[in-house]
């Protein structure tokens, strides 16, 4: 088969999660759903519309993939408006993933912004499999407003399974009583001990670099931060050539990457 | 690998030609020497040369009777190993089909050192890493390459430089030398079928002196390159280079035109667009050309990364000249010159290394 | 009216100062002409039909520029009555050809035009109608492309953005497999600096492009200019091939004033 070619999925369910953005659960026509790694994401084509790289957020009971799209563009916003039984199209999963495993033992610091929680959920979902295996576990989650939070039942439950769970917020509701402001104030309120500490961190740009300077100034190794990072992507496979962060083809070499790779690239202007 | 010496390159034609190929070699058209499809060797340009300077092409014509006294086409082989477009997909109703892409038996006449090591690196991009594209091994096997080894390199040449030529030495069926007084063809067989189309043609075996003449046609092209770029340590301090102020100068001359990515025998960045039909019954999903130079390119949610023509430039030499090692594990430019020439205001990216560095 | 026909999106083609022939670019899908016809109903379109379909239009297509205080007015009615509007051709996107007085005093040209200029109510610029409505989408030409206006309204009937590229026509020129006549013969050419979307015809035939197409995404014509010179084009020459179709798209605005000697 061409590496371009998607295989045929049905929506099985679709579940608004907040005003602009709807979680999917999608399943293949035929034959069963590839293995995912948590961090890995897929191409999802919109018929007649486009295709668009989208993080995988979980697996579903029947074996699909629980994808979560906020509408942006007119492929995101086909997507999200998509209903239960339609045709999609899938190709993937592709991409580097979080390695987990590699912080038994750790402190381990999560880091969301936006929508950046869908590509984390995995990542938490297996720390809590695994509570026993690591060390403190903190998840620190900026939203925009208390309505746009996501997986509120997923943090919850989290919460029982002894992380610590933060949530900070830009514009708060008068119900709000947590913090209010940039995810990384959260990130002097958790307890690590930085030099054993692995950090995973996801959302725009500049809320990462903010996040990783600040776990770097508080002794976390580069390395042991690792970033989900965003370009233009056309492929998925590495042949269109539109993800490139300098040495790095984003879709084979990321989205997953270490700050200590990453962060003299994301320091050039317009790289 | 078999030497033999040919008269004339109408057999070879026609021995192509019968065994299913269209050939396709230089002619001249518009002005320029294109690689066009040619029925017998009268199509091939005779005692044409050309000058190339940066933004600046032009023909020139003599009586040698040289066929092959030209440097590189503004044509390479990229237009049948990646095609401008393809339709990859068609979904209709409920089904995903996939479109079976078109391998044409084609030999592809005059092709030089610098485009078989284009055509190589090509091969590493679409069939060498974790994602084979079946389509492009189908249309690579259905090629037959005919290598010319340069006489004449163009004044905006560098392959010496880049270790990709003159001289073929891998990467063909065929490769000609052309030689004069008397005019003839010494030709290499590089593969098992280009064998068998030398056995269909009459030939007789080269002498000592065919080849030394030969070897000499090579030595004294590559002692004639019209340009040089010093490629050691390149992965390392063009990359570093990102703050050279060179790249707000050369954005002053740079129209952002796509015109160096587009007769770059390597580059392979395409887009892929959704056309659906008025009835919205059918959809197709094509993938065509695409370049760095363009705003589009770089879009991440409605913004773009490389806004500046600037920045547009920066990534396209330096992924050219070193992160195309990272990627793909060797340089991106061949030395052919082409970006040079049909740049419309002629940047020369030698001379952007040589003052970057 | 059956259901069918109800659920059909309304097409409106609107006219203003322009010569029609983007109008005739919908009538010359001939072979698309009836799908369309069933897929959308042309409720109002003039040049087709006298029959009046009731707005509100959910697409209107938008020819010509505003150069008269009623059209200011009549613009204003269109935007109201049609959910999603697009300007087709020069005329409609960048005040086309007609723009060209906006160099001199249009008051004088009416003078010497007409026996009795105080009868002629006119703006005193031909503005493009994004100057006076919003406009979703601009699809731009001198005249517009057959395949690119099919393209905007299949895209907007799937919902998603026509695939109406920024970029230059040098990229449709060397997918087309044209010779560069630039650099292989010297003529003057505004591909670089020019919007594709016509296939990159002229330089088919071996001729420069004239910009029918407007300025591309992030046009550098200080560089193409500078070229153009040493082609040995002079400088009224060069403010000539700026000052055509699209001579009051800012970056085209300020190439001939670059060559005027004003920049």
């Amino acid at each position: 088969m061409h590496p371009m070619t998607p295989a045929p999925f049905r929506v099985r369910s679709r579940r608004p999660v907040r005003a602009d953005t709807v979680s999917l659960t999608l399943e293949p026509v035929e034959g069963p759903c590839p293995p995912f790694l948590p961090g890995q994401f897929t191409m999802i084509y919109a018929r007649g519309v486009g295709e668009i790289p989208i993080s995988i957020s979980g697996r579903t009971r029947a074996g699909g993939y629980l994808q979560t799209i906020r509408a942006v563009g007119a492929v995101s916003r086909a997507l999200c408006h998509a209903r239960r039984g339609d045709l999609v199209g899938v190709r993937g999963p592709y991409g580097t993933a979080w390695d987990v495993p590699a912080a038994a033992g750790m402190d381990v610091v999560v880091a969301a912004g936006g929508l950046g929680l869908a590509a984390l959920r995995p990542v938490v979902r297996e720390l809590v499999a695994h509570r026993s295996r690591y060390g403190r576990i903190s998840l620190i989650v900026g939203t925009r407003a208390p309505m746009t939070l996501l997986y509120p039942r997923d943090l919850a439950r989290w919460s029982h399974a002894g992380i610590d769970v933060q949530v900070t917020v830009d514009h708060p509701d008068h119900a709000w009583q947590g913090p209010v402001g940039l995810v990384t104030r959260l990130v002097d309120r958790i307890v690590f001990e930085p030099r054993r500490t692995a950090a995973f961190v996801c959302g725009p740009e500049a809320m990462m670099c903010a996040v990783a300077d600040d776990l770097v100034r508080r002794g976390v190794p580069a390395a042991r931060i690792v970033l989900s990072l965003e370009r233009n992507m056309k492929c998925g496979v590495g042949r269109c050539g539109h993800c490139q962060l300098g040495p790095l083809l984003l879709c084979l070499d990321g989205p997953v990457v270490s700050y200590e790779r990453a962060a003299r690239l994301l320091a050039v202007k317009e790289l | 690998m078999d030497v033999v010496v040919l008269q004339s390159l109408e057999p070879l034609i026609e021995a192509l030609t019968s065994s299913g190929y269209t050939v396709v070699g230089p002619r001249v058209e518009d002005g320029a020497i294109r690689m066009a499809e040619i029925s017998s060797g009268a199509d091939l340009p005779a005692g044409v040369g050309d000058v190339q300077k940066p933004g600046r092409y032009r023909l020139t014509s003599g009586d040698d009777g040289m066929v092959f006294g030209f440097a590189a086409s503004p044509d390479s082989a990229k237009r049948y190993t990646q095609p401008p477009r393809q339709t990859l997909v068609r979904v209709r109703d409920e089904a995903i089909e996939e479109v079976e892409q078109e391998a044409p038996r084609v030999a592809l006449l005059g092709l030089r050192a610098c485009d078989l090591a284009a055509v190589a690196v090509q091969d590493r991009v679409f069939a060498g890493g974790r994602h084979p594209d079946p389509a492009y091994l189908r249309r690579r096997e259905a090629l037959f390459l005919v290598a010319v080894n340069c006489a004449v390199p163009g004044g905006t040449c560098f392959c010496v430089s880049m270790g990709t030529g003159p001289k073929a030495v891998a990467g063909f069926d065929l490769a000609i030398t052309e030689l004069a007084s008397p005019h003839r063809f010494l030709v290499e067989t590089g593969s098992e079928r280009g064998g068998e189309i030398v056995a269909l043609i009459p030939h007789h075996p080269a002498t000592s002196v065919d080849i030394d003449a030969a070897e000499e046609v090579s030595r004294t092209a590559a002692s004639r390159m019209g340009r040089q770029v010093d490629t050691d340590g390149i992965q390392e301090w063009l990359p570093a280079a990102h703050d050279s102020p060179r790249w707000a100068d050369v954005a002053s001359r740079c129209l952002s035109c796509t015109n160096c990515t587009m007769v770059c025998p390597t580059c392979f960045c395409s887009t892929v667009e959704d056309v659906t039909d008025l009835t919205g019954q059918v959809t197709e999903r094509s993938e065509r050309w695409d370049s760095c130079f363009t705003l589009d390119f770089s879009e991440v949610s409605g913004s773009h990364v490389r806004s500046s023509g600037l920045a547009r430039y920066r990534q396209w030499l330096t992924h050219k000249f070193a992160t195309w090692y990272d990627q793909f594990g060797t340089s991106g430019c061949v030395g052919c010159g082409r970006c040079i020439t049909w740049c419309p205001t002629g940047i020369d990216v030698t001379e952007e290394l040589a003052c970057i560095r | 009216m059956s259901a069918a026909e109800k659920s059909r999106p309304k097409l409106a083609v609107w006219k203003f100062a322009s010569c029609d022939g983007c109008q005739l670019t919908l009538l010359d899908c001939e072979d698309e002409l009836l799908p369309l016809a069933s897929t959308v109903e042309i409720a109002y379109f003039l040049e087709a039909s006298s029959a009046i379909g009731p707005g509100p239009y959910d697409l209107s297509l938008v020819e010509g520029s505003i150069t008269t205080p009623q059209d200011a007015e009549r613009i204003r009615h269109v935007r109201r009555v049609s959910r999603r509007l697009v300007t087709i051709g020069a005329c409609a996107t960048a005040g086309g050809i007609q723009a060209l007085r906006d160099f001199a005093d249009v008051r004088e040209f009416a003078a010497v035009v007409y026996a009795r200029p105080d009868y002629i109510a006119t703006l005193e610029r031909s503005k493009p109608i994004s100057a006076h409505v919003p406009v979703d989408f601009e699809l731009r030409g001198c005249p517009i492309d057959k395949r690119q206006l099919l393209e905007v309204i299949t895209a907007f009937l799937a919902g998603r953005r026509p695939v109406v590229p920024g970029h230059s026509v040098c990229v449709e020129c060397k997918a087309r497999g044209n010779i560069c006549v630039l650099v292989a013969h010297g003529t003057p050419c505004l591909g670089p600096v020019t919007q594709a979307g016509c296939g990159a015809l002229c330089p088919a035939f071996n001729r420069g492009c004239y910009g029918c197409f407007g300025p591309t995404e992030t046009p550098n014509t200080r560089a193409l200019n500078a070229q153009l010179r040493r082609l040995g084009m002079s400088d009224p020459d060069l403010v000539r091939v700026y000052r055509t179709f699209n001579a009051t798209e800012e970056p085209f605005l300020q190439a001939s004033e670059e060559a005027e000697g004003d920049a």
